[in-house]
């Protein structure tokens, strides 16, 4: 960073100064901004000093470290806290230090074995946070303020204890506060280009820097969205300035638009796309997390599904011995299910039912999960020859393979959704209950009226022909007389598409058993195959995006989960680790001088900017046009990006911890210098008062170098003695872990 | 009266000062736009008769309760029974609905069970009649708000039909719903923004002051039917920032006036909201002064308040003493009273002991002793003995009444929730161990305090384990009776759910003390009735496997909401949009916001216009129609963040801007060149909305007979979408 290599050759020029070389010495000039090397250097070694140590895992390193294991042995997961990127990073120091992913990790504290290169998998996140430094110390560069300030805002992050604590362990927040400054930085430095040399190649290099930096800052974690939104905004305002510009004609304004649309946002979607098309590629192998996918999506993986539904015939027709899998998977995935158990004849409130056989949807492989696809013309239950295909629109009945019961729904109050109707396998009592079992076949996903019925790819709802009841899992679960199965009912009033009315065929073979007993051996049997089925990349990108955005975790609680406004004056902590016996501790936990002061610099940004905007509005100008342009473009960025990675976290309604704020903080530190250079250039008009300023902040500083000192042991995990735990504990709601004495 | 529209529109300065440089004899665009159209009392008129026409035709059918009616006529007669109740809406709504109820001789003796319950005898069209007379309103307010803003009479015009042919809002307004009270006011609000914005050239007189305070009092209004209302707020507040903006960088100003305009503002657009906002909250506390099913909501001291609670007018010890017995009540909302009965947790579920539950009602199982942790409290009974109080910190234990068992807890996972640990019932006579021993702590006070029946919000902390006594609210299965989990959570949050009160207190030693000493203060009552519906309207969340309407539905008249009726031989009533107008609503938005954006563009360019043009499109195109568009941005897009149920008739607000939009932006070119054209595409306009709304009008008036998806039905055809199901 920030060496300028500058002199020796220019490229693409004429034959004659290509031989240029002959008549002068080649010369190269490197202009090494020695302070910001040493601050790179003093970073590095705040991030990388003892980075194995502890060797245990620490806070969400279990959380992430299984993600870890399941890249190095390509088995596919679904993580729905955000984007694969930074799982990938993560993998990559793995993959790097030659970790054969052969650990469990099931507890915080637990000793890592041998074969897990700890320094490797941490050197990424530390690597990231401590190149913020220089980040930091060139993005106040490029926004014009002083060397001075630039030094202060480096320094600040580099003394900043949770930054550390939080870089030096598998985690991503490092990485991300990596790529949303680097973005920044890029856009700044695309930006400050702009008006000598537009479209040069330095030009295009940072405005492409820019978009890369920000979908990696979104493929790490969503977070970075906000960042990426913030920088579109300013984009988009920087652009409306050049509108007014008269100087510029309408050709350039419109290549000056396409070439920012390109690299902001249709490369950075493109890049966005790259990362799921690694993450898929490299995850081949059937896991944990099929079962949330849908079985085309599990056919896809090697093992699994896959090896059953391998080689599959594709179309179903009558005949068709088939399993349907509701499409919603909640509250789990389950199949159509029947067994020959009855619907009590009262239920415990009083109610009646039909007594007719229970048809529920069962979440395990069971052969009671069998039905055949029957015509109602037909008596057959075997596939004709050439076997007649099922359509959209067809009329069938569904006979369960074991008991050979049909289908059927009637006007019976379902027993746990009263406003919906039973579904059962039809039992003829002869009470005047007749058989209401023909259902009409509804491709939803179709492309045509007259679309074939589809193994795994069709999704199909059925249609109750007397009724027009849809075939429904109600997501409630059974009491004991059903086996705690989840219940399946007929919708009357069916209001639109969702998918627990839809279903589709997973395993499936065409039924060549005329016997029952025959049959039954068949369905026992395991089925066998002959075509392969292939998603798209892109449709398994949609459906893996789409169960990221709504897979629903539940509410978890956490010790350390807190509230968003805690965060502000760090009135929380995290402990990350503890030793098992001596006193040493890591914490995350904040340097109280700097949260303080940066919360200072916003709230006097905010008035004084206020105060200066309804001044001029009045047309009194306190300070010079140039220096209040500065300070705007400031604010745009650093409270633009506290405000926008802070203030979403209130209507969020999902777990949040402290380290949720760091993003914010990384903005707001970089406020402290521009508003004390704002204050020492504009408002400290003698030069006494200016000294008098410049000490006040050099006494600032050693505050916070102290408060660095203060709280460095419980970020590096040095060991402390219960007095010295004790006095760490600054605020009564800091969760400081003291070990009670035997004594 | 209307005042006369000067060429000053909207107040904004660098507008203004062009319209004073533009010279006398002007265009006749401008010319047409600063004169009142002729002829717009007669239009208000016709408007006016046909809406209330339309909304009054077959206002009585269905004689039976309708969809939401079966709550909101509920609520209506609770207020005519003074009963108190728990909604989560504020009460303004349901308070007009009541009066509007008892005024017409209505007894408040319909139960409104469920939809479809006949009303028989009772009358039932004097809170009809208001809704639909409100509804009414809507029309000519948006008559009027167009008006004013484009003064083009055929825009008006053009909204106001399209407003009346709208099968979506006939229906709306035809039922005892809160909707058509919320628009009232909204449309009420926005109509006197943009009247006092007209009088922006005249401020300090009289309209000027009237305008303003309407938009206040309609401000109230909104609010206090719905938190809906607080769109509308944001609007007028976001109105109300630019005028000030553009007040103080107008330097002929000083700044005294400049303060004076400040203070007119929060005197009429804060202070006089916010002070009959607290106004119907005390007409509605005062009104509902019995106990009613809305009592569980709240906090044992507010339920002391209500005539026929059994904390009513009684009187017991304040301050808590070893000795006592008492319940203790979950501050949760709807939470219980800590519970344990003779049954042990069955096999397998921790431990084998006594059963501790929280339970809603009250039961001679939920009394409990307060006994010293080391030593046995008989003596203290003992009427000799000095009474000694619990404080602060103390540790105690707490002994079930009936069964004699203590308050128990221990390493073992609970029932349901897997990560606290259980609760149980534990000891022979009072006698157990040392699990059995509890710290009592008052929120937010120090310790040796003395601790206080109903006020005090205590939390246990078991001492063994530092775990807090908490309801988890979920129910427990059938050998736990239903009643409610009670866990110890090991997660040192302070939530409702871990906080407990003493509720009832009996202690022969302790003088009593009427509860009335305890009466909260009506800004407590204000703060915790706030809470109590803000926890309810986020508790609204849809179910996993449950089809819920979404934002995007809306404004593409996608799906419909059944108001009565389901078969074939039912009266249905069916809340959709004319599809026509729906869809055109649509289209303007989407041309709207192409035209303003390249307008702005080419005003940024410098593109050589006359000055004339210049100020005519920012003003017609820029403000006028970004007024629109954003209150109908600010009624729409807030919804794509809710976590709660959505409705169909959440749009409806949102449609209102949108037809205003439609209406003024159709007339844009109005008094240009194509004038004839451009009056042939609003004639078709008119003839179109009116044509679909004759094609569409059972949906509102009401349909028997077979389903539209029957050829033989007179709506066989009509169902231009697969997911309209009339």
């Amino acid at each position: 960073m920030g060496n300028h290599c500058e002199g020796g050759e220019v490229p693409g020029q004429t034959f004659d100064r290509m031989l240029g070389f002959l008549k002068k010495p080649v010369v190269v000039t490197a202009e090494i901004n020695l302070s910001l090397v040493a601050l790179t250097v003093v970073g590095l070694m705040s991030r990388l000093w003892g980075l194995s140590y502890p060797r245990a895992v620490v806070f969400d390193e279990v959380y992430y470290g299984q993600f870890v294991s399941l890249y190095m042995k390509r088995i596919f997961f679904v993580d729905d806290s955000g984007p694969p990127l930074g799982h990938m990073l993560l993998a990559l120091g793995g993959y790097l230090g030659g970790f054969d992913g052969n650990f469990l990790w099931n507890r915080i504290g637990a000793e890592y074995s041998t074969n897990v290169p700890v320094c490797s998998l941490r050197f990424l996140p530390a690597l990231a946070g401590a190149l913020c430094i220089p980040l930091a110390y060139q993005i106040l560069v490029e926004l014009r303020f002083s060397h001075c300030a630039a030094l202060g805002a480096a320094l600040l992050i580099l003394l900043e204890n949770s930054l550390i604590t939080q870089s030096r362990f598998m985690l991503l927040e490092s990485i991300l506060i990596f790529f949303i400054l680097l973005a920044v930085l890029s856009y700044l430095k695309f930006y400050n280009l702009q008006r000598h040399s537009s479209f040069s190649g330095r030009w295009w290099f940072w405005l492409l820097l820019s978009g890369v930096a920000c979908s990696c800052a979104v493929g790490v974690k969503y977070m970075g969205l906000f960042t990426y939104m913030l920088l579109l905004v300013i984009a988009g305002l920087h652009f409306w300035h050049m509108l007014g510009d008269q100087n510029l004609s309408n050709v350039s304004l419109v290549c000056h638009f396409l070439a920012r649309g390109l690299t902001l946002l249709i490369i950075p979607v493109a890049t966005y796309l790259s990362f799921f098309y690694v993450h898929l590629t490299l995850l081949y192998r059937s896991g944990p997390h099929d079962q949330i996918m849908t079985s085309a999506f599990q056919a896809s993986l090697e093992g699994g599904l896959a090896r059953i539904t391998q080689g599959q015939p594709l179309e179903v027709a009558y005949g068709s011995q088939i399993t349907l899998r509701n499409v919603l998977g909640k509250p789990m995935q389950c199949w159509l299910h029947s067994h020959t158990n009855t619907y009590p004849i009262r239920y415990e409130n009083g109610r009646g039912s039909s007594h007719q056989q229970q048809v529920t949807c069962y979440p395990f492989k069971d052969v009671n999960n069998w039905w055949i696809v029957k015509d109602p013309g037909m008596q057959q239950l075997v596939v004709s020859n050439p076997p007649r295909p099922v359509r959209h629109g067809h009329i069938v009945q569904l006979v369960h393979g074991i008991t050979t019961r049909y289908l059927n729904t009637h006007d019976v109050a379902a027993p746990l959704s009263p406003h919906s109707q039973e579904v059962s396998c039809y039992i003829d009592y002869n009470i005047s209950m007749p058989a209401q079992n023909l259902w009409r076949v509804e491709i939803v996903n179709r492309e045509s009226d007259t679309d074939v019925w589809k193994t795994i790819l069709s999704e199909v709802r059925f249609v109750h022909v007397n009724t027009s009841a849809v075939l429904k899992l109600s997501g409630a679960s059974l009491p004991e007389w059903g086996y705690r199965q989840l219940e399946v009912v007929g919708e009357k009033l069916s209001k639109g598409y969702h998918q627990s009315m839809v279903w589709n065929v997973e395993e499936h073979r065409y039924g060549k058993s005329q016997e029952q007993k025959e049959r039954e051996v068949e369905l026992h049997s395991p089925t066998r195959m002959d075509i392969s089925k292939n998603l798209s990349f892109m449709a398994k990108f949609t459906e893996l995006q789409w169960k990221i955005l709504t897979l629903k975790n539940e509410d978890t609680e956490h010790k350390y989960s807190s509230s968003a406004l805690d965060w502000i004056t760090m009135d929380t902590n995290i402990a990350y680790w503890l030793h098992p016996t001596s006193g040493a501790q890591i914490h995350l936990l904040g340097n109280v001088c700097t949260w303080a002061s940066a919360n200072v610099a916003a709230v006097v940004y905010t008035c004084l900017s206020l105060w200066y905007l309804i001044r001029r509005r009045r047309k009194i100008y306190d300070i010079p046009e140039d220096a209040w342009q500065l300070w705007v473009s400031a604010g745009q960025i650093c409270v633009g990006g506290w405000v926008v990675n802070y203030l979403p976290f209130f209507l969020m309604e999902k777990t949040l911890f402290l380290y949720h704020y760091l993003p914010a903080l990384t903005f707001q530190i970089l406020l402290i210098p521009i508003v004390l250079q704002h204050l020492s250039d504009h408002l400290c008009r003698s030069l006494l008062s200016k000294s008098m300023f410049s000490a006040l902040t050099v006494a600032w500083f050693s505050s916070v170098c102290f408060a660095y000192r203060t709280f460095s042991p419980v970020t590096y995990g040095e060991p402390l003695s219960v007095a010295e735990l004790k006095d760490l504990r600054w605020k009564d709601s800091w969760n400081i872990l003291i070990r009670k004495q035997g004594h | 009266s209307m005042p006369a529209a000067g060429g000053g529109r909207a107040g904004s300065g660098p507008l203004r000062q062009r319209g004073a440089r533009r010279p006398q004899g002007a265009p006749p665009v401008s010319a047409l736009a600063s004169r009142a159209p002729a002829g717009w009392r007669a239009a208000l008129g016709l408007v006016t008769l046909l809406s209330f026409a339309s909304r009054f035709h077959r206002l009585p059918e269905p004689p039976h309760v309708c969809w939401d009616e079966t709550h909101f006529g509920k609520m209506g007669s609770y207020y005519i029974n003074r009963t108190f109740f728990f909604d989560v809406h504020p009460p303004l709504g349901k308070m007009l609905i009541g009066l509007a109820g008892y005024l017409s001789g209505y007894d408040g003796t319909f139960p409104f069970q469920k939809p479809g319950d006949r009303y028989e005898q009772h009358n039932y069209m004097g809170m009809r009649g208001f809704c639909a007379f409100l509804g009414s309103c809507l029309v000519p307010f948006a008559y009027l708000t167009v008006l004013e803003l484009s003064k083009s009479l055929p825009a008006a015009l053009l909204t106001a039909f399209i407003l009346i042919f709208d099968t979506g809002c006939i229906t709306l307004s035809q039922y005892i719903l809160l909707d058509p009270i919320l628009m009232f006011f909204l449309m009420g609000a926005v109509l006197s923004m943009v009247k006092c914005n007209s009088c922006a050239d005249r401020p300090f007189s009289a309209s000027w002051w009237l305008w303003l305070s309407l938009t206040g009092v309609n401000l109230a209004g909104a609010m206090g039917v719905k938190f809906v209302g607080l769109f509308v707020v944001l609007l007028v507040g976001l109105n109300t920032i630019y005028n000030l903006w553009d007040l103080l960088g107008n330097l002929s100003l000083s700044l005294v006036m400049f303060g004076k305009h400040f203070l007119a503002r929060v005197l009429c657009l804060i202070l006089l909201p916010l002070t009959l906002y607290v106004a119907m909250f005390a007409v509605h506390f005062a009104v509902l002064n019995k106990s009613g099913p809305g009592d569980g909501f709240f906090s044992s001291a507010f339920q002391s308040q209500l005539i026929g609670n059994n904390l009513h007018n009684v009187s017991i010890p304040e301050h808590l003493a070893y000795g006592s017995v008492v319940t203790m009540k979950n501050l949760r909302m709807a939470g219980g009273y800590l519970h344990s009965h003779w049954h042990l947790y069955p096999e397998g579920v921790g431990a084998r002991q006594q059963q501790v539950t929280a339970y809603l009602h009250k039961d001679l199982n939920n009394l409990w002793i307060i006994k010293k942790h080391d030593s046995d409290t008989a003596d203290l009974l003992d009427s000799s003995s000095p009474v000694e109080f619990v404080r602060h910190g103390d540790i105690i234990r707490l002994e079930h009444k009936e069964t004699s068992r203590n308050l128990h807890s221990h390493q073992h996972e609970a029932p349901l929730t897997r990560k606290h640990f259980q609760v149980t019932g534990y000891g022979i006579n009072g006698t157990g161990d040392s699990n059995d021993f509890w710290r009592i702590e008052v929120v937010g006070r120090r310790a040796g305090k003395l601790i206080k029946v109903l006020r005090s919000k205590i939390r246990l902390t078991h001492v063994a384990t530092g775990c807090i006594l908490g309801s988890s609210g979920k129910t427990l299965p059938k050998w736990g009776w239903e009643q409610v989990e009670v866990t110890c959570t090991p997660y040192v949050k302070e939530t409702p759910n871990s906080l407990w009160n003493f509720e009832d207190h009996i202690n022969p030693k302790l003088p009593n003390i009427s509860l009335d000493v305890l009466k909260p203060s009506f800004v407590e009552i204000l703060l915790e009735s706030h809470m109590v519906m803000i926890r309810g309207n986020s508790g609204l969340k849809p179910k996993d496997n449950e089809v819920t309407s979404k934002p995007w539905h809306w404004p593409i008249n996608y799906q419909g909401l059944r108001f009565s009726g389901v078969n074939e031989t039912d009266y249905r009533v069916y809340l959709l949009g004319n599809p026509v107008v729906w869809w055109l609503n649509l289209f303007t938005i989407g041309l709207y916001l192409l035209i303003a954006i390249s307008t702005a563009v080419v005003l940024k360019r410098g593109v050589q216009l006359t000055s004339e043009h210049k100020g005519e499109l920012s003003r017609v195109v820029l403000r006028g129609g970004g007024q629109v568009a954003l209150g109908w941005l600010l009624h729409y897009l807030p919804f794509f963040m809710m976590g709660r149920v959505l409705y169909f008739h959440h749009y409806f607000p949102a449609m209102l801007f949108s037809s205003m939009l439609t209406g003024k932006y159709w007339m844009l070119g109005e008094g240009e060149a194509e004038t004839r054209t451009e009056n042939c595409a609003v004639l078709d306009g008119h003839f179109n909305s009116s044509h679909s709304f004759y094609l569409f009008h059972p949906l509102s008036y009401g349909m028997i007979g077979p389903m539209a998806s029957d050829p033989s039905s007179p709506m066989a055809g009509l169902r231009w979408m697969d997911s309209w199901e009339f």
